[in-house]
């Protein structure tokens, strides 16, 4: 049986995708069967980001409607073959996706793999709730940032009644906080939210905390998952991110401000 | 302002704020999302009931549903309209579960 993760924010532009590409990467190298699904029906992006929009011949909503088989629609990566990619359809509208079609899917995915990353889209309508309905994780993407906490809040709820384990009354699913896009140095100033000041208001186990990096941008530029920038802080966070999951005990990095003078003068990529 | 003030300055800092506003906004959403979804509908009703009697609008009646431990209330307050004397308010608490 797999392990469903959803990664989701409510909240648009907080690196959800970028999250997913990481964490499935990271986990298939690791050496776990894994799939990502993309759940961004008309708006996919996940391929592109895997670096794989080129290869897309089948997607998600064909696999539901029986006009491919899953083998045919799953990408491999070509970077590590424990990985595979299940895009969103880019053309049909949103509601193509079915709750007992998605459910079809994921059952039939969890015979072979281990995890299963479900990648949100924004909002909450069908796509959302269809990718987190079927979740035993949830990871919640959040920016120190007021309208995506806010967002995130929000999700909390919905994830609490709205799910496939509230609704048989089985164990809820469980939350986990990613914080991305965090600036020690900001945060030292006064002018971002801590990591304490989202936790006071979320109360979720932080699982990591991502430092805004330009090495985000450079990764979905070339279509790498920003795992493999192995020197990079984001790549690392995500390493951090992908082992805490998986249970090893790693303490938590880019929370505080250790750049003295010297450090901002080299500014680490 | 002199330059001594400035260095003593305790102006809150803008992430503070954020916390704040944060701390609030979420605490009235989570009570409000739980609360039971007839509740528009039944201010919207005893709206209609009070405006026979008085000349009140939809922003002087709210209705609100709170739940603790013990008991549920639900709580009603209407501002009544000023009269030529006073000024009155209804306000009613109807507790039990």
């Amino acid at each position: 049986m797999a392990r469903i993760i959803v990664v989701t924010s409510g909240k648009g532009g907080v690196g959800k995708t970028t999250t997913s590409s990481a964490v499935a990467m990271g986990l298939a190298k690791k050496g776990h069967k894994t799939a990502v699904i993309d759940f961004d029906v008309g708006l996919r992006n996940l391929d592109l980001i895997m670096g794989c929009e080129r290869r897309v011949v089948y997607d998600f909503v064909n696999v539901i409607n029986g006009e491919a088989t899953l083998n045919q629609a799953l990408i491999k990566d070509k970077r590590c073959n424990n990985l595979y990619i299940l895009p969103a359809s880019q053309t049909r509208d949103k509601d193509a996706l079915t709750q007992e079609g998605v459910g079809k899917v994921l059952d039939e995915l969890s015979k072979g793999f281990k995890y299963i990353i479900c990648d949100s889209p924004a909002g909450i309508e069908r796509g959302a709730n269809l990718a987190m309905y079927f979740a035993d994780d949830a990871f919640v993407v959040t920016n120190p940032e007021v309208s995506s906490v806010r967002d995130s809040d929000r999700m909390l709820g919905i994830l609490s009644s709205k799910s496939r384990r509230a609704e048989e009354g089985k164990e809820p699913i469980k939350e986990y906080l990613l914080l991305s896009r965090y600036s020690p140095e900001r945060v030292k100033l006064g002018e971002m939210l801590s990591v304490d000041d989202v936790q006071d208001i979320l109360s979720l186990h932080l699982l990591g905390v991502i430092p805004e990096s330009k090495s985000v941008l450079n990764a979905s530029n070339s279509g790498t998952p920003v795992i493999l920038d192995e020197k990079s802080d984001a790549g690392q966070a995500y390493a951090d991110i992908v082992a805490r999951y998986l249970g090893e005990d790693k303490p938590h990095r880019f929370i505080e401000d250790k750049k003295g003078l010297f450090g901002k003068l080299f500014r680490s990529r | 302002m002199s330059l001594l003030d400035y260095f003593k300055s305790s102006k809150p800092t803008s992430a503070s704020i954020a916390k704040e506003r944060l701390q609030i906004l979420v605490a009235h959403e989570r009570a409000s999302l739980n609360q039971p979804s007839y509740l528009p509908k039944l201010k919207q009703e005893l709206l209609q009931v009070i405006q026979k009697y008085f000349e009140v609008n939809e922003n002087s009646i709210s209705v609100n549903m709170e739940q603790d431990d013990e008991r549920e209330t639900l709580e009603l307050n209407i501002i009544l309209p000023d009269e030529e004397t006073s000024k009155k308010s209804i306000s009613t608490t109807n507790k039990g579960k």
